[in-house]
């Protein structure tokens, strides 16, 4: 579904350097890394926001290295969710409807659908500046799955809400990118987002693919010392999340 | 929400903290106090002024058909310059806003640059070029448009002396729009130019129209650069501020000071106008 073939790209003195990933239809598929990694730089790139200096893009086969964002089929989410502040949500949901010539009320029919599918049909006329951090998310959500895009990019989803609604998110997420078969690249710093979503995971650092493959390869097979390091810096983190008020000392020895 | 632009147009900075204790109430108190002196001055200035002017020059002004003329003169030019600043402002602003080209560091100093001008080389230096210069010549003789002592040249010279604020203020404006507001616009399905016009203009037109009334109040006030480069003719090139001059200088100083209160009226109006349907209509967000 997607592949891309050794892309490279440059800003700066960063560089995402010949990334190589193979992406099934229909897959969810987690983009763990520190922060600064290159994860949303990667994305960026598969977008077509960002031109890549070399290397190829191909989805369903056809190659988009050159093509422009609009015409690559993508719903992108990108962090903190940019929703239009000039806009209602309504507004902000109908915005790629009506770049795209809609009729009135085939867009309306196609808001109605999406706004239920994402219970968000309570606040349509509501201003983007009053809504909370899950409001918001799910308005962006909705912005990008009226498209009926073939891939959604989710960058960072979760990570402006709080601990609990995280979780919850994440179920709903799945559940959605589940029901619609959308083809997911979901990226994030955190490893217990992965565990609640992720089919397969790929680790970046520093604009290098670290290593790729189900969750539980990487845990138990991790093939570089940043990957063991990353993975069970993350699990301690996932076990103080997960509501022991004084976490437990760190016990050498323990983990993957 | 703590982002004050130009003129104070583009979002509220309402005080919606509670004051408690007396350090609070030191630290408004020193705020208002420079609100008030300040505005105080400016006040003061202008009645100065009424009790100068007198019923007979205010009549002397009101009857005065020449400087009716110099009113609308004064009028039209400055809102034709506001609206050709505009026009440079806005893809101005967005290239030195979003692009990296070579030079872009001095190009946008080069934007100030007529605003530190003093008055009289500005005018000067207009003057020089239209008639000493073959380009200048080329243009007045051979293409015909004249701008030396031309309604035109009015224009021009507000153009010179105040498009800086207009390009200025459509820069900062576009820099404070998030560029990933674009970015998500293209994926969704726009091209540069859709979502420029769909999400960046719409989010910096608050501090674009603050550009406006600044370029519109210099243009509305200019008088140094007029004088040399199209004079003050009665009746043809004469706008406001060049009458005022030249009635102070014939000794008619409370006709100059009445001519001075029209035009203060005026632009408070103006610019009081613009505030308020401006603001209503930007500021909800």
């Amino acid at each position: 579904m997607i592949c891309t073939e050794e892309i490279s790209f440059r800003i700066g003195t960063f560089q995402l350097q010949r990334l190589s990933i193979n992406i099934a239809k229909g897959e969810y598929f987690i983009l763990l890394g520190p922060p600064g990694s290159g994860k949303t730089i990667f994305l960026e790139c598969l977008c077509g926001l960002k031109k890549i200096d070399s290397g190829r893009i191909y989805i369903e086969g056809q190659q988009v290295t050159n093509l422009e964002p609009r015409a690559r089929g993508i719903g992108y989410v990108p962090q903190d969710y940019a929703l239009f502040p000039h806009l209602s949500v309504e507004r902000n949901i109908a915005f790629g409807l009506r770049v795209r010539g809609y009729q009135h009320k085939d867009s309306q029919a196609k808001i109605t659908e999406t706004a239920e599918l994402l219970d968000i049909q309570g606040f349509l006329s509501r201003r983007i500046h009053g809504l909370s951090g899950g409001e918001k998310q799910r308005v962006a959500l909705a912005r990008a799955l009226v498209l009926q895009p073939k891939i959604l990019l989710l960058e960072e989803p979760v990570c402006a809400l709080d601990e609990v609604t995280r979780q919850e998110v994440c179920v709903q997420l799945l559940d959605i990118q589940r029901r619609l078969g959308l083809t997911t690249i979901h990226v994030s710093h955190n490893l217990e987002e992965a565990f609640t979503v992720a089919d397969r995971a790929a680790i970046l650092n520093e604009g290098i693919l670290q290593q790729v493959g189900p969750l539980d390869e990487l845990l138990s097979k991790p093939n570089s010392k940043f990957v063991v390091r990353f993975t069970r810096h993350e699990k301690n983190l996932v076990c103080r999340g997960n509501g022991q008020e004084r976490p437990e000392p760190e016990q050498p020895g323990k983990g993957p | 929400m703590g982002r004050v632009c130009i003129y104070g147009l583009a979002m509220k900075t309402v005080m919606d903290t509670p004051v408690r204790g007396w350090r609070d109430r030191v630290f408004l108190a020193a705020a208002f106090f420079f609100v008030s002196v300040f505005i105080i001055f400016v006040l003061t200035l202008i009645i100065t002024d009424v009790f100068y002017v007198d019923g007979k020059a205010v009549t002397t002004v009101l009857a005065s058909k020449f400087i009716r003329h110099a009113l609308w003169m004064s009028i039209w030019t400055s809102c034709a310059t506001t609206l050709i600043a505009l026009l440079f402002a806005v893809p101005m602003g967005y290239s030195l806003s979003r692009f990296r080209f070579p030079g872009h560091i001095l190009a946008d100093a080069i934007v100030d640059l007529p605003i530190v001008f003093p008055p009289l080389v500005a005018g000067l230096t207009l003057l020089v070029f239209f008639s000493q210069t073959s380009p200048g010549r080329w243009i007045q003789e051979d293409l015909g448009i004249e701008f030396v002592f031309q309604p035109k040249g009015i224009v021009l010279c507000q153009f010179v002396a105040a498009a800086s604020f207009a390009i200025r203020s459509a820069k900062t404006a576009f820099d404070d729009v998030d560029r990933r507001y674009e970015n998500v616009a293209l994926t969704l399905g726009c091209t540069q130019w859709g979502s420029f016009r769909r999400v960046c203009l719409p989010l910096a037109r608050n501090g674009i129209i603050a550009g406006g009334i600044l370029t519109w109040s210099r243009a509305f006030g200019l008088f140094g650069p007029l004088m040399i480069f199209v004079g003050s003719f009665r009746g043809r090139t004469e706008v406001l501020s060049t009458t005022i001059f030249l009635e102070q200088s014939v000794g008619n100083l409370e006709v100059a000071l009445a001519i001075a209160l029209l035009l203060i009226v005026v632009a408070l109006i103006a610019v009081t106008g613009i505030r308020l349907v401006g603001g209503s209509v930007l500021v909800k967000r």
